[in-house]
This record gives C-alpha cells, structure tokens and sequence, in this order.
C-alpha cells in the first residue's frame, strides 16, 4: 500500500528472462553456417574498403569541389530534400488510409503502391516519361498551362519521389499496424476529434517509424540514377545529380568518380545509422 | 433541452449478431451499475457501443435525452437528428484494464489532454490535469512519463484523466483487474469516492470481482452469452443469484450494516464481529461478506470464545439442498429482516443435525473469517 514504488516492477520481471538467455545462451545454429554468413559479410563489406582504398587522399578536396562536383552535391541535395518533403505530404496520409482503414481494393492498391520498390528504375522513367512527357498521359495537359516538366529539375524531384515514396508507405504503415488503435480510441473518448488525435497521438507514436522511413526515402532520393536518367536526362546544375556526375566522371576522370564515390558512401552509413538507431530506440518503450 | 427524468441518465441497447449480443441496460443519473458476466458475455461490446467505438447491427444509445446511436439508421427515417455520434462528441469517458497513459506524454499532459481537446489553453488544462492529479492523490507524479509509473500510479492518472473531461456518462471496463494486489485498492478507494460525489455521472463498471460490485455499485446486471439474465440490488444479486454465472460467482453470505472498529453493526444492532477493510470509515455504511464454507452449524448457542472469536446468528432453515459431496443449507434470520444465509455442511452433520425447513439454528462463522467491506449504499435500501 506504498504509493510511491521505484520504477515498473512487472514490466522488468517480464522481460529480464529473454535478455539474459539471449546475452549468454548458445545460438542454436548449425556450425556451417558461420562460413557462408562471414562470407556473406565480406562481400558487402569489401567494395566499400575498395572504394576507401582507391581513394586520391592528396587531391580529395579539390575533386570533390570542383565546379561540376559541386553543382551535382548542390543538385541532390536540394531534389533529394524537396522529394522527401513530397514523400512526406503524399506518403503519410496514403499510409494512413492503408494502415486504418478497409474497403474493396484496398489489398490491391497497397501491392501497386510497393511497385516502384522493385521495378527496375529505367521502366519508372519509361512509364514517368509517358506520363509527364510531352507526348504523355497528363503531358498535353500541361502544355496548355505552361509546365514541361521532363528534363527539368522538376522530373528529376518527380523521379526521386516515384521511386522513394514506397519507403516510407511501408515503414510507417508498419509503425502505425504495431502501434494499434487502442490509444486512439482513448483519445477519441476523451473528446478528441479527428485531427487532434492524429497530430497528438498517432503521429508522436509512430515518429521513430516516420523518421526512419523519411531517412530511407531521403536515401533513396538521393541514389536515383535509373528514372532520373531516362526521364529526366543529365543537364549539369538541372538535372544531373551527383550519382549521374560519378557515372559520367568514369569515363574521363576516375579518381572524381571514386571521390565522389566515397561522399556518397559516407551518407549512406550516417543514414543507416540514423534509420536504424531511431528504429531500435523507438522499439524500447 | 426538455428531457424528461425517464430520458435522464443513459440507455445502451444493442444486438450485435457476430458476438450474439442482444441486450440493453439502464443507468439513472448518479447510478453505478455493475456489469457482471463470464468472459465473452459481450460486457465489454457493450461498453464499446456506448463509447461509440462499436457500431452494433441493431441499436440504440441515449444519454441524457440526447439519442447518440440509432441503428439501423434506416429506422431513422421518422426521427430527426444524427444517427450515430462520434465518440469525441459523445462525452463517454471510458476507463480500460490498461491504464494507457499515452507514452509521449507525463501524467499532467496526459490529464491536461481532454480539456486541451475541449478547446482549453495549455494553461487552463494545466491547471486543471494538476487539481484532478490531487484529487487522485498523484500531484506529485504530474511531470513524470507513464514508463516511470507503476501499475496502481498509471490508473490513478488514468482515472484523473477520464474524469478531468466531466464526463456525462463514465464507462469502467474491469478498471481494477490489470492491477497487483497492493495497487488495487488504492484505485478501488479513489474510485469509490469519486462515485460518492454528487452529481457523478451514470457508470457502468464491468467486472468479475464480487467486492468491487458490492463496494462501487448500485445495482448488477448480469449478462451471459450476450443476454441479460439477472438485474437488481447488487446485494440481492450476489446474496440469491438466481443465474448460474452470479451462483457461481457469488454465493456468499452478505450482512448488512455500518462499519465500526472491530466488525459491522447490523441493522438489529448486534455487532458482527470481522476483519475491517482499510477503507471502512465508522460508521459508514458496509458489508460483511464471508463464504458458505466457514459457517458451523449448531442446535444450541455455541459456547462463547474458546480459541477464537466466533459470531453466532440466530437463524431459521428455510432450505437444504444437496451440492456435490456438501449439503447447502439456506436459512432466514427474520428478526434481522431478512439477510439470507447459506452455510456448507457435510451430508453427515446435516442429518445429526436434523436440519429440515422451520428448524430454529445457530450459524456460527470466526470473526477472522468474516470481511467487513465498505458498501456503497446503506442497508435496506
């Protein structure tokens, strides 16, 4: 009958069991299957420590800032950040609705949404370019009012987003099926509307979910070579990115395309790292 | 608002044929209506339908004059209004076995959450989480996270929280059944009292647990298998259950009476004597529950005081019927007017005893097996 007692017992006497076993316990693995799994390793490890090795230390700076480097960094940067928030502004309700509701279809529509993910990017510029093209689907349409937007800096944000957004549909979908509805009913029942409930309740819930799949789609965005290419060309400082830049540099000057390499390398681990720390803290509760 | 007394209060009805549900209750205002029945008696649905959060086959909601659910809302057509109100305008606090503080948030957020919703400032819902965490005896929890609460602290904030909303109607669903035994009369008591405020809203409580009925309820409603099949006093419900589940749940012996140091003061003015609930003020009203199992049966009145203290009721056998290896006899103490008692015999001592209808008989139970419970309403009524 004390009212103040330290901390949670009952929720550390449920957990404390599995953690010990899994800390100290044997893995239960047959013992051929450690050389498969460290070769495994190796080989996605090694082309990293061989774009690592290859690099031109004494003339890093300067290749990674020349005029060129810098427009595609300055390039991806902003198509990348500008796609995410696009990402954001369609992918989250498009989560939602997905997540929390049922109607016919609904099946369907969430298998078309993940097609991007696998469809090779070349095919997304393809179909991209016959949508927004000239001679495409929604094309004419936008000739009339003005807009040409294949081979602009626009169809690079528009391929970015075409092939990112199905990252973050898929993670916060899953944050929003793990959290449940149960803390959204609360609300609801304590006068809550709508609104209110998803901007302070589901969505603070479900952010290590969002952050990680923002990141993921950031990621993404910023790797777009395929669709980016085919719809939206590579004109320096409009449209050709730095994975663009690090292709065409190959051909004249190795050691730019290794130093570029290595900056993109080097986001890709923050990311993951980033990802995967908000995913792992965001579990712990 | 022209709502008659007969439409004050809430009325939930609902058929839900997926669950074989098919059954109403009645809450007036201020009333603590019990919802007793085994797991999957659709208790819980029912609670459900009232918050909105269930929209049954066939229906209907009311609270206070006001329809909330009218379904199939076809049958509408003749009646002006919505059909079926969300539950953020329903008013229907509804207090579940999880506490589920929202994790983001502290204890005082957490309060503060359903004034901000009702378009309070941040600091008039501050204000207002801080005087009902008081109220809950959880002042001092007010800036910590749900994750530093323990079970009992949680659903003292979550209860503040429900009720910081003023809700018009109060739905509990087994509030007191997450929690350990330490924790749980901390929230039983803060629940009582709460429902003892005049003016409180109409609630319905479910529960498995006797004590929690007798102690926060008017009156029980016991549902099985979607249906009701008893309602009344929670008294009479438990102390003659006329439905399997309330026999098998219930069956105790219940005497009546105010609390006094040491026992209960029965309406005769004999004093029980019993193990007192912490929660027992004197002279407030209570009950004295104890099992059929621990009453002797005597011819003559027992002798006073050899090892233990024991009670001794006068009483009339008015039945005796044979259950399993035992014999229940079901006896009358009229002088008192009207406890009915039951006591557990052996086949063997129940024909020494020559104990047949109208035989003049002493129960005898010790005070230690006897509990005196706080009860919500005072004897008689």
């Amino acid at each position: 009958m004390t009212p103040r007692r330290p901390g949670r017992p009952d929720r550390t006497d449920r957990t404390d069991p599995p953690g010990r076993s899994r800390s100290s316990g044997r893995s239960g693995l047959p013992a051929w299957a450690f050389a498969p799994a460290a070769l495994g390793a190796v080989f996605v490890v090694l082309p990293l420590v061989a774009v690592v090795a290859r690099v031109d230390w004494p003339s890093f700076a300067s290749l990674v800032t020349s005029q060129a480097s810098l427009a595609a960094l300055r390039l991806s940067l902003l198509t990348a950040s500008a796609s995410t928030a696009l990402c954001l502004l369609l992918g989250v309700p498009l989560a939602l609705v997905l997540a929390r509701c049922s109607f016919p279809g609904l099946r369907l529509l969430r298998s078309l949404v993940l097609v991007p993910l696998v469809l090779p990017p070349v095919v997304g510029g393809i179909a991209l370019l016959y949508t927004f093209g000239r001679q495409g689907l929604l094309g004419s349409s936008l000739e009339v009012l003005g807009l040409r937007l294949a081979f602009s800096t626009a169809a690079v944000v528009i391929a970015q987003t075409f092939v990112a957004m199905p990252f973050l549909v898929l993670s916060l979908e899953g944050a929003l099926r793990a959290r449940g509805t149960r803390y959204e009913q609360v609300a609801a029942t304590l006068g809550a509307a709508p609104s209110t409930v998803l901007r302070r309740v589901t969505l603070p819930l479900v952010l290590p979910g969002l952050v990680s799949g923002a990141v993921l789609s950031f990621a993404r965005a910023l790797g777009e070579f395929g669709a980016t290419l085919t719809f939206a060309g590579s004109l320096q400082g409009v449209t050709r990115t730095l994975p663009l830049e690090v292709y065409l540099q190959r051909e004249s000057d190795a050691r730019a395309a290794v130093a570029l390499s290595l900056v993109l390398v080097v986001v890709a681990v923050v990311v993951i790292v980033v990802a995967r720390g908000r995913t792992t803290a965001g579990d712990a509760p | 608002m022209t709502a008659s007394t007969a439409g004050r209060g809430l009325l939930v009805r609902a058929a839900v044929d997926a669950r074989g549900l098919d059954a109403g209750v009645r809450v007036a205002p201020g009333e603590v209506v019990a919802l007793l029945g085994p797991n999957g008696a659709g208790k819980s649905t029912l609670l459900a339908v009232a918050a909105g959060l269930l929209r049954p086959d066939r229906g209907r909601v009311e609270l206070d004059g006001t329809v909330l659910l009218r379904a199939p809302a076809a049958a509408a057509a003749g009646e002006a209004g919505a059909a079926d109100v969300p539950p953020h305008r329903r008013g229907t606090a509804l207090l579940a076995q999880e506490p589920l503080l929202f994790p983001h948030l502290t204890a005082a957020e957490n309060v503060a959450f359903g004034v901000r919703a009702a378009g309070g400032g941040r600091r008039a819902a501050r204000a207002a989480a801080l005087a009902w965490l008081e109220r809950a005896e959880a002042a001092h929890l007010a800036d910590r996270r749900p994750a530093q609460l323990s079970g009992g602290q949680a659903q003292r904030v979550a209860v503040a929280r429900a009720l910081a909303t003023s809700p018009r109607a109060l739905l509990l669903d087994e509030p007191l059944a997450a929690l350990d035994v330490a924790a749980a009369p901390e929230v039983r008591q803060l629940l009582r009292r709460v429902l003892a405020t005049p003016g409180s809203p109409p609630t319905l409580l479910v529960t498995h647990d006797p004590l929690d009925a007798l102690a926060l309820a008017d009156r029980a409603v016991v549902l099985e298998a979607g249906r009701v099949v008893e309602e009344g006093p929670v008294r009479e419900v438990l102390a003659s259950p006329r439905s399997a589940f309330a026999a098998r749940l219930a069956g105790l012996d219940l005497v009546g009476g105010t609390a006094e140091p040491g026992g209960l003061r029965t309406a005769d003015g004999s004093l029980l004597a019993g193990v007192l609930d912490p929660a027992c003020a004197p002279g407030a009203p209570a009950v004295a529950v104890f099992s059929p199992a621990a009453v002797a049966v005597h011819r003559e009145p027992p002798a006073a005081g050899r090892s233990s203290p024991r009670v001794a009721l006068p009483v009339v056998v008015a039945a005796v019927e044979p259950r399993g290896p035992l014999v229940r006899v079901r006896a009358e103490a009229p002088a008192r007017g009207g406890p009915a008692l039951a006591a557990d015999v052996t086949a063997a001592s129940a024909a020494d005893l020559e104990l047949v209808p109208g035989a003049r008989v002493w129960f005898a139970v010790k005070a230690a097996e006897v509990a005196v419970h706080p009860a919500r309403r005072p004897t008689g009524a």
